[in-house]
C-alpha cells in the first residue's frame, strides 16, 4: 500500500521529515518497503514559458517554440505537441535530462534541419499519467525558471508499505498516523465529526437477513448531486498512491478507504427497485461486478439486494446497474460492518481482489460507521452539492473489542525489558487501549480499542508496548551450551549417516544434486515397487503444472531427467545423487521415506593414456551401495536377492535383503524404460533405504581388541566348472562352509566362458586364504582342507575341480 | 717396496681398471679366490715358523680385508653405474595427466545446513526432522493461524486430496510451507525443555525469479522456563555473525507479525549496495534475513505445555538465500537443475565439513 507524507500529514502534526517518518515505521512493526521521492526523477527540470510558438518551416505536424526558461535564458525547442502555443506554461527538460517515460536521455538535437535545446514534456513521459495527447500545461501562477517538482506536487515523497495480515488498521493512512503519533512521531489530528441536518427522510427500507454477516448497515439518500470529475487535489493524491481517478462520487469512495479504512458504496439511488436486503446468497446467482467481470455465485455469500435483483457483494465489489455514474442525481450511500471470515471466504472462492475486500476481511473500526458516513456526506455535499436524507440504520454496532488482565511484569518476563508500569500504560493508552487498575499492584484490565482485530491475550500486550519502547532497547544474552548438554545427542545415527553418506558418494565421484519432490504422474507411474502406490492420494490438487503434480514414489527419474539435461548439454559420464524423501502414502509421518538414490551414466572414467575406459556397468554401483552399508554403525551382511522391481534390468539388478526388510536396490536401469525416457543407455543406479538400517544399539567408544594372528597365513588358488546359474555368492559360501575356522577369505579372481569350457558352465578361478589361530599348517593339513573346499563345491553346488 | 705391496698395488690396479662386473669379478677370483694370490699366500703361512706365521698372517689378513673392501667398494659403484644408466633409458613425461579419479561435491544446501546446524549445535541445539507431507492441523491450526484468516493466503499452499475417514484440519492434507510443524510435533511428543533446530524441505505454489516451488529452511526452537526475547536476539545475532564469519555484522529486529508468535520480529543483517553490488556487513543499507519471535502462549496451549511455566523462542531461517549471498550464488532457480557445470562450481568437496574445518 501506498501513502504520500501530505496525506499523512493530513492527520498527523509533525515537523519530521520521510526518512525519519519512515524508519520509525519500519521500527515500530509498519514494514517500508520503499521511500520514492518523485522530486528526484525531475531534478533539473523547471518551469518554462512558450513565448512564441510557429510552424515548422519542413514540417506540418511540428512547431517551434521559443521557451523563456527563466534568468533571461530563451531557447528553441522543435515540439509536435497539439496544444504547443504561446503563452502557457510547460515542463521544461534541459539538454542532458533523462526522461524517465521514454527512457531517453537529451541530447542537443536536430530536428528537421532545425537544431532543438531541449524537451516540453507530456504527463506520460513524466511518469505521472498515460496522458500523452499534450503537453502538460502548468497553472499560470507557476513561476518561471523555478524548479518543477513543486509546480508538478511532486515534491510529495510516497512511502510504500506491507501490510501484515494482522494489522487491518494499518491499511489506512490515518492508522498509520495513530501508530507513529504513539511512537512520538507528531500528534494525531481530530477527525472531524459534521453533524448533517437531513433535508427529508431517506424513504428506503432495509432488512439484514444475516446479522452475523452484516450487523450493521446504514444508508442515506442524497438527491441532486453533480458527478463530474473530481477536484486536482483529490485526483493528485489518488493518482500519487496508484488509483485512477475516476468520478467524484467514486474518488471520494476511494478516499475514505485508503485513507479512512472505512469503505463506502455508492448506488444510483434510481436504479434501486423496492426493499434492500442483506442475505445469503443460495447459489447460482449471478452479478455483473464493477470490475468488468460477471460471477457465479456460490453459497452463503454476503449479497445486498434489492426486490429484483443483486446489487453486489457485501463487502467486496458492487454491481454495473447500480453503481454511480457521471450522469447520476440521486444517490445512496452505504456505510455498513461486513463480517471478516465470511467476507474473506466469499472473495477467496470467487478470486475477487478489491481495497473493500481487503480491509473487511482484515477488519475495520465498527464504531467509526457514523462519523464515517456523516464525514462521507459532508464531502459529498461539498464537491457535488445536493441534499442529504435522514441516516437509516438497520443493526447494531457490533463489540469487537476484548479485554485481558495484564500483568505488567509480563513484558519483563517474555521480552528480558524491564520497562516502568507508567510508560507501559502511557503506550497503551497512546494506542487507544483502556486500562483499568486491578486489585492486584501491577494488574491492569486492557480493553483493545475497537480498530483491532488482533488482540488474543495479554502476550499481544507485550508486543505493542514493545515495539513502542523500541526492540532495540532489548538486550542481547548469548546461548551457550549448558552444563548437562555436553553429552547431548545432536544428531541421531540415521542422521549422522546421512551425512556421511554424501561425503562418501561424493569422494566417490558422484555428485549431489537436489530435485524436486514432486514430478510428473505418468512418469512416476513407471517408479512404483508396490502394485497398490495410490497415485489418487498423492497427486496435488493445485500443481504448478503437470510435470510437478505428483509426489514422487522414487528419486530415480529425477535422477535420469538430470542425466539426460547434462548429456543433452555435451556432457557424459554424468553420475549424480540425492538424499531426499519419496512418498508411499499420505499417512502422516510414517508415508514417506528418506533414501539415498545414485545413479551413474556413461563411463567409468574419461579417456585416458593410461588406462582404458569401459561403459559403466551394475557392479559400479553395487560397490557404491556396499560402500554407504560400511558406513553404517552396525556391521550390516545383507542377502542379495534377484528380485528388484521393474524399472530395472531384470538380470542385471538385485535387492539387498535383511529379514524381511529390503535395504536397497541396485542394477541397471531397464533399458526399455531409458528408451521411453530417450536417454541412451546403459545407466546404472541404486536406492538405499537408510533409515531402515540397524544401527548399533549400544554405544561405546571404546573398540574391541584387536586379535592379529602372528602366524603366517597361506593362500591357495583352486578353479571350478560350474554351471552358468550358479552364483558366485552361493560358490563362495560353500568354500567359506567347507572349514570356518580357518579360511578367512575368499576371492573369486577369474569368471570364464568360451573355449574349453562346455556350454552352459562356466570356470571360477578363486583364491582362499587360510589363517591358521593356533599353529602354523603343515601341508598334508593344507591339503585336507583343499580336499574339503573341492567337495563342498562339489555337494553344495554341483562345481567339479577344473581339470 | 716389499712382495706384499707390490701385490697390493698389483690387485689395487686390477680392481681399479675392472670396468664392469665381469672383470672385477675375475680380479675377485685372482685375489681372493681359491687359488687366487692372497689364497695361496696363505696356504704357504703353514710352512712358517711360528714368528713368521703371527706376522705374514696378519699383514695378509690385512691386505685380505682391505682387498675385498675394495672390491666391495668398487661393486657398488660399477652397479650403481649400471643403474644409472639404466635408468637413463627409462624416463617418463611427468607432464601426462595421472590416473583419473573423479572427485564429486556436495550440494551447497547441504553444505549450507551443515554448517548452521554446526553453528547451534555448540550452542546446544538437537537436530530433529518431521514430514513433508502435513495435514492443515500441524501446518496452519496448531500454530495459531485462525481459521480463513489472511495469514493463511500469506502462504501459498499446495493442497493433496482429503483423506477419508478423518475431519476437520486432520482430513486435509498439505505440503508443509514451513518447517514450523515440527515445533508441534516436537513439543506434542514431549516434556519441556525443548531446543530444537529442524532443517527440511518446505513447499510454497511460487515459481519465479527468486522463488521456487521447493526450498529449504531450518527452524529453531528454545524452550524453558525463562527463555526472553533477550535469548532471541543473542542466539541470533551470534548465529548470523558466526555463519557470515563478520564480528560485527549489524543486525536489527523489528516489529513484525506471524500468528505462532507474540512478540514477533524480522531480523535484519547489515548491506552495503552503494556500487552496485551486493555487500553482507556494515552499510548504508538493510536486508531482511529470518522471521523469528516468543513463541505463541497459544500454540503453547496447542501442544499441552502450560504457559504460565513455559516459554521460550523460535525462528525459521530460508538456507538457499543465506547460501546465495554467503557463496556469491546468483540464481536461486539454478539449485535445483542438476546442471554438472554448476554443481561442480558452486558445490564443495567431501571434506569441507563444517564439522572440521568452518
Amino acid at each position: 500500500m501506498k501513502l504520500t507524507l501530505s496525506w499523512l500529514k493530513q492527520y498527523l502534526d509533525t515537523d519530521a521529515n520521510v526518512y525519519d517518518i519512515a524508519e520509525k515505521m519500519t521500527a515500530i512493526g509498519i514494514e517500508v518497503e520503499e521511500v520514492i521521492d518523485r522530486a528526484d526523477m525531475v531534478e533539473g527540470f523547471v518551469v518554462g514559458h512558450v513565448k512564441e510558438a510557429e510552424q515548422h518551416p519542413d514540417a506540418d505536424r511540428l512547431k517551434l517554440c521559443k521557451v523563456d526558461v527563466g534568468d533571461g535564458q530563451i531557447k528553441q525547442i522543435v515540439c509536435g505537441a497539439p496544444n504547443a502555443r504561446a503563452g502557457i506554461k510547460v515542463a521544461f527538460a534541459p539538454i542532458g535530462s533523462y526522461i524517465p517515460g521514454i527512457d531517453v536521455t537529451l541530447k542537443k538535437a536536430q530536428i528537421r534541419g532545425v537544431e532543438s535545446e531541449g524537451m516540453m514534456c507530456s504527463e506520460r513521459e513524466l511518469l505521472l499519467s498515460d496522458e500523452h495527447q499534450g503537453i502538460i500545461e502548468l497553472d499560470k501562477s507557476a513561476e518561471i525558471g523555478a524548479p518543477l517538482a513543486p509546480a508538478l506536487g511532486l515534491n510529495d515523497p510516497i512511502i510504500d508499505i506491507a501490510v501484515t495480515p494482522n494489522r487491518g488498521d494499518t491499511a489506512s493512512i490515518y492508522g498509520i498516523a495513530r501508530d507513529l503519533a504513539a511512537a512520538g512521531m507528531g500528534t494525531l489530528k481530530a477527525l472531524e465529526k459534521p453533524a448533517i441536518k437531513p433535508a427529508f427522510d431517506t424513504p428506503q427500507s432495509i432488512t439484514i437477513h444475516d446479522e452475523k454477516a452484516c450487523p450493521l448497515f446504514l444508508g442515506r439518500l442524497i438527491k441532486g448531486v453533480k458527478n463530474a470529475p473530481s477536484p486536482k487535489w483529490l485526483q493528485d493524491q489518488l493518482r500519487a498512491i496508484g488509483l485512477r481517478p475516476i468520478s467524484t462520487l467514486v474518488d471520494i469512495t476511494n478516499y475514505f478507504c485508503i485513507g479512512l479504512n472505512r469503505p463506502l458504496h455508492v448506488y444510483d439511488a434510481d436504479q434501486l427497485k423496492g426493499n434492500m436486503h442483506v442475505r445469503m446468497s443460495e447459489g447460482g446467482e449471478t452479478l455483473n461486478a464493477l470490475n468488468d467481470k460477471s460471477y457465479t455465485l456460490k453459497e452463503d455469500m454476503t449479497l445486498i439486494c434489492d426486490d429484483e435483483n443483486v446489487l453486489g457483494l457485501g463487502g467486496i465489489v458492487g454491481g454495473v446497474e447500480s453503481g454511480s455514474e457521471m450522469d447520476t442525481v440521486n444517490v445512496f450511500l452505504e456505510c455498513a460492518y461486513f463480517d471478516p471470515i465470511t467476507t474473506a471466504m466469499s472473495g477467496r472462492a470467487l478470486q475477487i481482489d478489491s481495497d473493500a475486500r481487503y480491509r473487511f476481511e482484515r477488519g475495520i473500526d465498527p464504531t467509526f460507521t457514523h462519523q464515517g458516513m456523516e464525514m462521507a456526506t459532508q464531502m459529498i455535499l461539498d464537491l457535488c452539492g445536493g441534499e442529504a436524507g435522514s441516516v437509516v440504520q438497520v443493526g447494531d454496532v457490533p463489540d469487537i473489542t476484548v479485554s485481558y488482565d495484564f500483568d505488567l511484569g509480563l513484558t519483563e518476563r517474555l521480552g528480558g525489558l524491564k520497562i516502568e508500569a507508567k510508560r507501559q500504560i502511557e503506550i497503551l493508552e497512546s494506542l487507544g487501549f483502556s486500562c483499568e487498575k486491578t486489585a492486584q499492584d501491577t494488574v491492569y484490565n486492557v480493553t483493545s480499542p475497537a480498530w483491532r482485530h488482533d488482540l488474543q491475550g495479554p502476550a499481544d500486550f507485550v508486543e505493542e508496548v514493545l515495539r513502542i519502547e523500541g526492540y532495540d532497547k532489548i538486550p542481547s544474552i548469548s546461548v551457550t551450551k549448558s552444563p548437562d548438554e555436553h553429552s547431548k545427542v545432536i544428531l541421531d545415527d540415521t542422521q549422522i549417516f546421512a551425512d556421511k553418506a554424501k561425503r562418501h558418494l561424493s569422494a566417490r565421484g558422484l555428485y549431489e544434486t537436489v530435485t524436486w519432490s514432486f514430478m510428473d504422474r505418468a512418469l512416476a507411474e513407471k517408479f512404483v515397487v508396490h502394485d497398490n502406490h495410490n497415485f489418487d492420494d498423492l497427486s496435488l490438487t493445485n500443481p504448478l503444472s503437470s510435470e510437478l503434480n505428483t509426489m514422487r514414489p522414487s528419486i530415480l527419474p529425477n535422477l535420469i531427467q538430470g542425466v539426460a539435461r547434462n548429456k543433452a548439454r555435451g556432457m557424459h559420464n554424468v553420475n549424480l545423487f540425492e538424499v531426499g524423501p519419496v512418498f508411499n502414502s499420505v499417512e502422516l509421518v510414517k508415508g514417506q521415506h528418506n533414501v539415498i538414490a545414485g545413479i551413474r551414466s556413461g563411463h567409468n572414467q574419461d579417456k585416458h593414456w593410461a588406462e582404458a575406459q569401459r561403459p559403466i556397468d551394475v557392479m559400479d554401483v553395487k560397490a557404491d551401495i556396499l560402500a554407504l552399508l560400511s558406513l553404517s554403525t552396525s556391521n550390516v551382511r545383507p542377502q542379495i536377492t534377484r528380485d528388484a522391481p521393474n524399472y530395472y534390468h531384470p538380470g542385471r539388478s538385485a535387492a539387498l535383503r535383511l529379514g524381511k526388510n529390503v535395504l536397497g536396490y541396485f542394477g541397471e536401469l531397464h533399458p526399455g524404460l531409458l528408451e521411453e525416457m530417450d536417454i541412451d543407455g546403459p545407466v546404472v543406479g541404486f536406492e538405499l533405504f537408510y533409515e531402515d538400517l540397524p544401527m548399533a544399539k549400544k554405544k561405546t567408544n571404546a573398540r574391541p581388541l584387536l586379535q592379529a594372528s602372528n602366524l603366517q597365513a597361506v593362500s591357495r588358488d583352486f578353479a571350478f566348472i560350474v554351471k552358468d546359474d550358479v552364483s558366485a555368492d552361493e560358490t563362495v559360501r560353500a568354500i567359506t562352509g567347507a572349514e570356518k575356522k580357518l579360511i578367512s577369505d575368499v576371492t573369486i579372481f577369474d569368471v570364464y566362458q568360451g573355449k574349453g569350457i562346455e556350454d552352459g558352465y562356466k570356470s571360477l578361478a578363486i583364491n582362499v586364504t587360510l589363517q591358521p589361530d593356533e599353529k602354523t599348517l603343515t601341508e598334508e593339513e593344507i591339503d585336507a582342507v583343499g580336499q574339503s573346499i573341492i567337495k563342498a563345491v562339489e555337494t553344495k553346488v554341483g562345481g567339479k575341480l577344473r581339470a | 717396496m716389499s712382495a706384499l705391496e707390490k701385490l697390493k698395488q698389483e690387485l689395487l690396479d686390477q680392481i681399479e681398471a675392472a670396468n664392469d662386473l665381469g672383470s672385477l669379478e675375475q680380479a675377485r677370483v685372482e685375489a681372493l679366490g681359491k687359488k687366487g694370490k692372497i689364497t695361496s699366500l696363505m696356504k704357504n703361512l703353514g710352512q712358517m715358523s711360528h714368528e713368521e706365521r703371527v706376522e705374514t698372517g696378519k699383514a695378509l689378513n690385512m691386505l685380505k680385508g682391505e682387498i675385498a673392501k675394495q672390491i666391495s667398494e668398487r661393486e657398488e659403484n660399477l652397479k650403481r653405474a649400471a643403474l644409472e644408466e639404466k635408468l637413463k633409458t627409462e624416463t617418463v613425461d611427468v607432464t601426462l595427466s595421472p590416473r583419473p579419479q573423479e572427485q564429486g561435491t556436495v550440494h551447497p544446501i547441504s553444505q549450507t545446513l551443515d554448517e548452521m546446524i554446526k553453528i547451534f549445535a555448540d550452542m546446544g541445539f538437537a537436530v530433529v526432522e518431521g514430514p513433508d507431507i502435513e495435514d492443515d492441523f500441524h501446518n496452519f491450526t496448531a500454530l495459531n493461524f485462525p481459521p480463513e484468516h489472511p495469514a493463511r493466503q500469506m502462504h501459498d499452499t499446495f493442497y493433496l486430496p482429503d483423506v477419508e475417514g478423518a475431519e476437520g484440519d486432520a482430513a486435509k492434507r498439505l505440503l508443509r510451507t514451513h518447517t514450523s510443524t515440527v515445533q508441534i510435533r516436537t513439543m506434542s511428543a514431549g516434556k519441556p525443555p525443548f531446543k530444537v533446530i529442524v532443517p527440511g524441505r518446505t513447499y510454497r505454489s511460487d515459481y519465479d525469479m527468486t522463488h521456487t516451488p521447493m526450498f529449504h529452511q531450518l527452524e529453531g526452537l528454545y524452550i524453558d522456563k525463562n527463555i526472553t526475547m533477550a535469548h532471541l536476539k543473542g542466539c541470533l545475532t551470534d548465529f548470523v555473525r558466526e555463519f557470515f564469519q563478520i564480528d560485527d555484522l549489524p543486525v536489527r529486529f523489528r516489529p513484525h507479525y506471524f500468528p505462532f508468535t507474540e512478540p514477533s520480529a524480522e531480523m535484519d543483517i547489515g548491506c552495503d549496495r552503494s556500487d552496485g553490488k551486493l555487500k553482507i556487513g556494515a552499510g548504508a543499507d538493510w536486508m531482511e534475513i529470518l522471521g523469528c519471535g516468543v513463541v505463541h502462549p497459544n500454540v503453547l496451549k496447542n501442544c499441552g505445555i502450560d504457559p504460565d511455566e513455559y516459554q521460550g523462542f523460535a525462528f525459521g531461517i530460508g538456507v538457499e538465500r543465506p547460501a546465495m549471498l554467503k557463496y556469491g550464488i546468483p540464481d536461486l532457480r539454478t539449485f535445483f537443475e542438476s546442471d554438472l557445470r554448476w554443481l561442480r562450481h558452486y558445490g564443495f568437496g567431501p571434506f569441507d565439513h563444517p564439522g572440521q574445518n568452518f
